[in-house]
Formats: C-alpha cells, sequence, structure tokens
C-alpha cells in the first residue's frame, strides 16, 4: 500500500519504539503533524521553545537508555536547535532530530524559512541526511537510530523537504542495516586487555578513574564488581557520578576543577591509571604538562578511538564496548590474581588526603547553597533524578548530592549549556513518570528556557525547582572575585522576577525560602504535600559562597584552593 | 612533516564539505586536496597534503575515520608510493622567450598543449617539487597564470586501497 512520506515518518517512529517526539510545529513539517494527529501510538510532546525540544529529549534518553527524539520545522525551527544538538553532541547523548526543510524545488532559493540545516548542524551531529527522495525516507531513518545509538553515540538529523513528506511510495522498513563506512568496534583487543591487568597486578598506587562512558554503555554494575574486586580507588568525572556507588568507601569523588582534594591528589600520583569512558578533558587534569610531570602508566578503554592519546599519551589503548572489555576483565582476574601489597599504603596515603576534609563549609545565619543541596539529598533518601544547569549551583550538586546509581544526574557537562535544567527534568519525567525529580538551577540559567513552565503545566510535571539564588551569576562571580580583582563585570542581575508569583502565573506553586530553618521543612512540603505539582523553591543564598575545592584554570591538578586556605 | 592522507569515501552529496569542515573545526592544515570517483562511482578517492607531528596524524586519521561517510583512510607517505600533480602553466613565448620556453618545457617534460602568436599552455606532470623547480627555473615575468591540481597518491606494489 501506497503511504505518504509523512506517514512513512511516522510508521519509522513506531517501528523504532519511540514513545514521545519533542517537538514544535510548523510550515514545513506541517504533513507531519497532520499524519501525529491520525495515530495514537507515539505522543507528542508540545515544548515552548524549539530548544528545549532538543534538551528535553535528550534528557529522556539520558535517564533511560533510548534514543531521544526531536521534531522541529525548517529555518529558525532548525536554528534553535542548534544548542540542543550541540549540547547532547559534546556528552554523546543518542537523539534523533528530525528537521522540516523548505520544498525540494526550493532549496537553495533563500526561500521563507530556510537555512542550511545540514551545514549549520554538521560539525555538531555524529551524522546527518538531508532526505531527497521518498524512496530513501525509511531506510534513512533507520540508519539514523542505528548511528546514534552504536558505537560512540550522538545525535544524528534528518532533514526531510516538505515535498517528500507529501510524496506517495511503499513503505518498508528495514530489520538491519549494513555500512561499509560505519562499523564500530565492539570486542577489545584481547592482548591489550591482558597487558592492562598485568599492570593492574603490578599497580602499586592505582586509580580506576572513569567518565560518561560507563553510563552511556550501561557498565556501572560490571565496573562496581570490578573494583570492588580490585580494592582499589574510583574517582569520576562530572559525567561518570552515578557510575560507581558514591557512598561506597572505594569512591575519593568526583575529580577534576572542582573534584575533591583527595580524587585529585591520587590521580596525579598513581602510579597506573585506568581510565574508562573518560577523555582526559581539561577541566579534569587541568594543565597536561604539569599533569604529565608524574611517571606513571595509562590503561585507556574506549569506544572511540580519537578519544584515546588525544590529550595525554596513553600505554595501553583498549578500543572496544566497555561492557565487553570489563567482562573480560573480569575473566582474567576471577583467579590466581593479587593486587599488590603495597596497595594498602597508597589507601593509608588516601585516607590521609580524604582527612583535609575539602568540602566542607559552615552553615552561618545565610542559607549555604551546599546545605540546601546536602538536605535535598537527605529529604529525596538519595534516589531523586538530579537535573542541573550551568555554573557553581551544577558544581555543588554535583559535590554534595551522592548518586548511587547511574543515569540519575543530568548535566551538560561538555558544552555547559545553561538553560538545560528546566527541560531537561521534563525529558527525565517522561522516561521515568512517577520519579522524583529535582532541577538545581541558578537565577541565571533558569530565567534562558524559563518558558517551559508553561509545557510542564500542560503535561503535570512535578518537577522540583531548586533555585539557588544568590543574585549573581555566581561562577563568573568566583571567577571575577579570584581572578579579575573583584572587578564585576556583568555578572549581577538585576531586575529579577518575583520566581513566587512567576510560578503562581504559570499555574505552579512557588515558595520563597530566607532562612536556613526553612530549608529542611520546604524540601519536605515540595515532596510530600506537594507531590504532584512543580514546585518553585527560590532559596535565597549567601552570594559570597564559592566552589571549592578549585584548580585554577591553567594549573595544575594538585594546585588546588581549598576552602580552608581563605 | 609532510603527510599524504589517501581517503575512500562514499561519493554522497556533502561528504567533502565534512572532511573539509572536519580539518577548519579542528585546526588542522590542508596543502592540497583532490577528489573525484573512482571505478566505483558510489565510492570517491580524496588525497589530503597536510602537515604535522605524527601526534596531529595519529588524531587526524582517526577522526576523519569517525567521520560516517568515509570507509578507509591510509597515509600514504608512511612507506613506499608514488605521487602525482598535474599544473597548466600559461607564459609569455614571443621573440627569444619563444624558443627559451619551448627547451624548458622539453627538459622538464612538459608537453605545449596549447600555442598562440604571443602564450604558450603547457602541462607538466610530476612530483610537487618537480613542479616547484619548474616554476623557479624561469623568468617569472613571463608567468601569466598557472592551475595546480594537487596531489594524488597511490601506494607502490601490493599496498591497495580497496573496500
Amino acid at each position: 500500500m501506497m503511504i505518504s512520506g509523512a506517514e512513512i515518518v511516522i510508521r519509522c517512529l513506531q517501528e523504532e519504539k519511540v514513545e514521545y517526539v519533542f517537538g514544535y510545529p510548523g510550515g514545513s513539517v506541517l504533513h507531519i503533524y497532520d499524519a501525529f494527529f491520525k495515530q495514537e501510538q507515539v505522543q507528542h510532546i508540545l515544548v515552548r521553545h524549539e530548544q528545549a525540544a532538543v534538551h528535553a529529549a535528550d534528557a529522556y534518553s539520558r535517564s533511560s537508555k533510548k534514543v531521544g527524539v526531536a521534531l522541529v520545522t525548517s529555518g529558525p525551527g532548525v536554528t534553535n536547535t542548534v544548542t540542543g544538538i550541540a549540547t547532547a553532541y559534546m556528552d554523546s547523548v543518542p537523539m534523533v532530530v528530525i528537521t522540516g526543510q523548505v520544498p525540494t524545488a526550493y532549496i537553495g532559493q533563500d526561500a521563507f524559512q530556510e537555512c542550511d540545516t545540514v551545514g549549520i548542524t554538521r560539525p555538531c551531529v555524529k551524522h546527518n541526511f538531508l532526505v531527497k527522495d521518498v524512496k530513501d525516507l525509511a531506510i534513512t531513518l533507520k540508519k539514523a537510530f542505528h548511528i546514534a545509538a552504536t558505537g560512540r553515540p550522538g545525535p544524528v538529523v534528518v532533514d526531510i523537504p516538505k515535498d517528500i513528506t507529501a510524496q506517495m511510495c511503499e513503505f518498508e522498513y528495514p530489520k538491519t542495516i549494513q555500512m561499509r563506512s560505519y562499523n564500530p568496534v565492539v570486542k577489545g583487543h584481547l592482548g591489550q586487555i591482558r597487558k592492562a591487568v598485568q599492570l593492574l597486578q603490578d599497580a602499586k598506587r592505582p586509580i580506576l578513574y572513569t567518565g560518561g562512558g560507563i553510563i552511556l554503555s550501561n557498565a556501572a554494575e560490571k565496573l562496581t564488581q570490578l573494583a570492588h574486586r580490585l580494592g582499589f580507588p574510583v574517582t569520576n568525572t562530572l559525567m561518570g557520578l552515578g557510575g560507581f556507588p558514591a557512598t561506597d568507601r572505594q569512591f575519593v569523588g568526583m575529580l577534576g576543577m572542582h573534584g575533591t582534594y583527595e580524587a585529585n591528589m591520587a590521580m596525579q600520583y598513581a602510579d597506573v591509571i585506568i581510565a574508562i569512558g573518560a577523555r582526559f578533558d581539561d577541566r579534569v587534569i587541568g594543565n597536561p604538562e604539569h599533569f604529565g610531570e608524574q611517571p606513571r602508566k595509562i590503561v585507556h578503554i574506549d569506544v572511540d578511538p580519537s578519544s584515546i592519546s588525544k590529550r595525554v599519551r596513553v600505554d595501553v589503548p583498549i578500543v572496544g564496548n566497555i561492557p565487553e572489555v570489563l567482562d573480560e576483565m573480569l575473566r582474567l582476574t576471577e583467579a590466581d590474581f593479587k593486587v599488590q601489597p603495597a596497595v594498602a599504603e597508597w589507601w593509608k596515603q588516601i585516607e590521609e588526603w580524604r582527612g583535609r576534609q575539602c568540602l566542607n563549609y559552615r552553615q552561618g545565619e545565610r542559607i549555604m547553597p551546599q546545605f540546601v543541596v546536602e538536605k535535598l539529598y537527605e529529604v529525596t533518601g538519595g534516589n531523586a533524578f538530579v537535573t542541573s544547569d550551568v555554573g557553581q549551583h551544577q558544581m555543588f550538586a554535583a559535590q554534595y548530592y551522592k548518586f548511587d546509581q547511574p543515569r540519575r544526574w543530568i548535566n551538560s557537562g561538555g558544552l555547559g549549556t545553561m538553560g538545560v535544567g528546566l527541560p531537561y527534568a521534563m525529558g527525565v519525567l517522561f522516561a521515568n513518570p512517577g520519579a522524583q525529580v529535582a532541577c538545581v538551577t541558578g537565577e541565571g540559567s533558569i530565567q534562558m528556557c524559563i518558558q517551559e513552565l508553561s509545557t510542564a503545566r500542560q503535561f503535570n510535571l512535578p518537577i522540583k525547582i531548586i533555585n539557588l539564588n544568590n543574585g549573581y551569576l555566581g561562577m563568573v562571580r568566583q571567577w571575577q572575585e579570584m581572578f579579575y580583582n573583584n572587578r564585576y563585570s556583568e555578572s549581577y542581575v538585576t531586575s529579577l522576577p518575583d520566581f513566587v508569583k512567576l510560578a503562581e502565573a504559570y499555574g505552579h506553586v512557588g515558595i520563597r525560602i530566607e532562612k536556613p530553618e526553612d530549608v529542611v521543612p520546604a524540601l519536605e512540603k515540595a515532596f510530600t504535600e506537594h507531590k504532584d505539582d512543580l514546585v518553585f523553591m527560590d532559596f535565597i543564598i549567601d552570594p559570597t559562597a564559592n566552589v571549592f575545592p578549585m584548580v585554577a584554570a591553567g594549573k595544575g591538578l594538585t594546585e588546588m584552593i581549598l576552602a580552608e586556605d581563605l | 612533516m609532510r603527510h599524504i592522507v589517501s581517503i575512500l569515501l562514499e561519493n554522497e552529496a556533502g561528504a567533502l564539505s565534512r572532511v573539509a569542515g572536519l580539518f577548519s573545526a579542528r585546526g588542522y592544515n590542508i596543502e592540497s586536496l583532490t577528489v573525484a570517483p573512482t571505478e566505483d562511482a558510489s565510492l570517491s578517492r580524496m588525497t589530503i597534503v597536510t602537515r604535522g607531528s605524527d601526534e596531529v596524524l595519529e588524531q587526524i586519521t582517526k577522526q576523519l575515520n569517525k567521520l560516517v561517510d568515509v570507509v578507509k583512510v591510509v597515509d600514504l607517505s608512511e612507506s613506499a608510493h608514488v605521487e602525482r600533480e598535474l599544473m597548466l602553466i600559461k607564459v609569455r613565448a614571443s621573440g627569444k622567450d619563444r624558443d627559451e620556453m619551448k627547451r624548458m618545457a622539453d627538459i622538464f617534460r612538459g608537453r605545449i598543449v596549447d600555442v598562440t602568436e604571443s602564450i604558450y599552455v603547457i602541462e607538466l606532470t610530476g612530483s610537487s617539487s618537480k613542479l616547484d623547480s619548474f616554476i623557479a627555473a624561469l623568468d617569472s615575468s613571463l608567468i601569466v597564470e598557472t592551475v595546480r591540481t594537487g596531489v594524488s597518491g597511490i601506494g607502490r606494489g601490493d599496498r591497495i586501497l580497496k573496500v
């Protein structure tokens, strides 16, 4: 039977078992929206801005194991998605973004709402397609889902001209797909894995340094098993939090620019680093020359060969899918495997570092942001999904909310996109209905996608917004305080809205909290009495609170500024 | 160090810009780039001449392989290979220069492919340095126009780049 291109799009989504499409209609996608109207299997979530559609699809994916899907119209619809696509690309999130395009015959004519979608998105997608023939539509979408989800995941854009969605064609969805130019590596090289296991056995000061790859490849359980067998310290990157239980004794905390003292010291002075699904990012190792001064051996496991030896020379590279490589390592360490007795000494050293208690802070008369996150952790029993925006509040959330499970910590690590928090929380709730979802944000970030309060109303999304309101773009202010001699250029936010009234205007509950003793009651009220409501909690916090420890840009990992130094 | 990277890629719209975009986005340099379909019209073969340390070349190769349209990548300069570049050069050829130009073209085994009363177009094939030498050997005031294809390269003997 012949069906239209628009119907083919919907059928493909159904075949891929897509539950939700986050989108915004417009001229070039009207045929597709009409096809949506005629079915019920795939639900469309109408957002208030295309950027939020992509962020929500992104978080839907991050908090589940599925591919997120967004749908927007041509021209401004597409350009509005670019931030969202780049955000997902930097954090390797599998996503398919379907974009409308002007009719084929109009392409290149500067038509109304035309833009070069493939050209504009090319540098921030894993791959993109322009569909030129309705006969290619189904196979292109199949390829898009395949490419997005396999290997190192990432966003894929499929640009569909309007006339293609009107043309009629037989529909057949390919079961499998073979591409000669795309064959991601799965199994790691056994010889290399053996070498790595030998290094584990020889290591006197080992550390497991793991990143977002653990989460993306669903390897948290295997990592935990291996770490427990080895008894080595584990540190997570910002993207890797939840990949190993934060409450485990072996966990030394997050590392990097705002990592713990013990994690950064252990990373620098380790004699063997086992890097898994991490990429030695500039926010993680600080100055690469300083980092490289220590003699050590590095094992690096990653599905993407280009992540290996990119910033730091690696001794044992292992390219492969992390769970399969970990399986092999678990097998090889089953019997006759002993770690060096010197590892006990290493732990003594780490405990000494840990004794500095670098995350201590003083809760005085004004509410400290750290205190709010700690109480959020307690009130939610550590079980909430926590989304965040970007800035000080993001670091406080990462440092003080102890994530024991993967896919619970949802933030923009690579691109550092302000404004993701609220749409992320929406995406999380669609993937995990009924879950506790907190959006830790600041008065700067939240205003970048504030319009989504309307979407949250429409779909009754009981998000708990934790607005750490210090009246400053806090992280900018912190840098200006520390490195620009207190010249607070444009970092003070004046004319803030009354967030309580704003929340109420959108039909939600708003609470302002100004005293430390009111923090816990407000959180409890939000998560019990207002369990089913979106609650906007505006915490007026100490504006002088800064994030410590801190490795200043360009400094070495061990050259940390601690709160106690000031 | 100079490297010649050979790439086999899907002959699809936009594939060239993916490669070119990768080089500019990551700050790699391109000295020359040539591309044309192979005997299998679904595949294109691209030759890029670039400069960089071994680490940079390793990244270039890995990043190219990551592009979904790229089927295979080889650094030809790693071992024995043949490289050729074609140049068409338009020169003034009148009076005493006319004979001299013909002689120079013969010495460099070039061919004169277009002749007017005052102009020769000379076709010259060889390594890039041979073409450079030819230009250097001519009186620069006599050169009217040059066009070069950039290097094409192929591995010697059993080194084969094929799907």
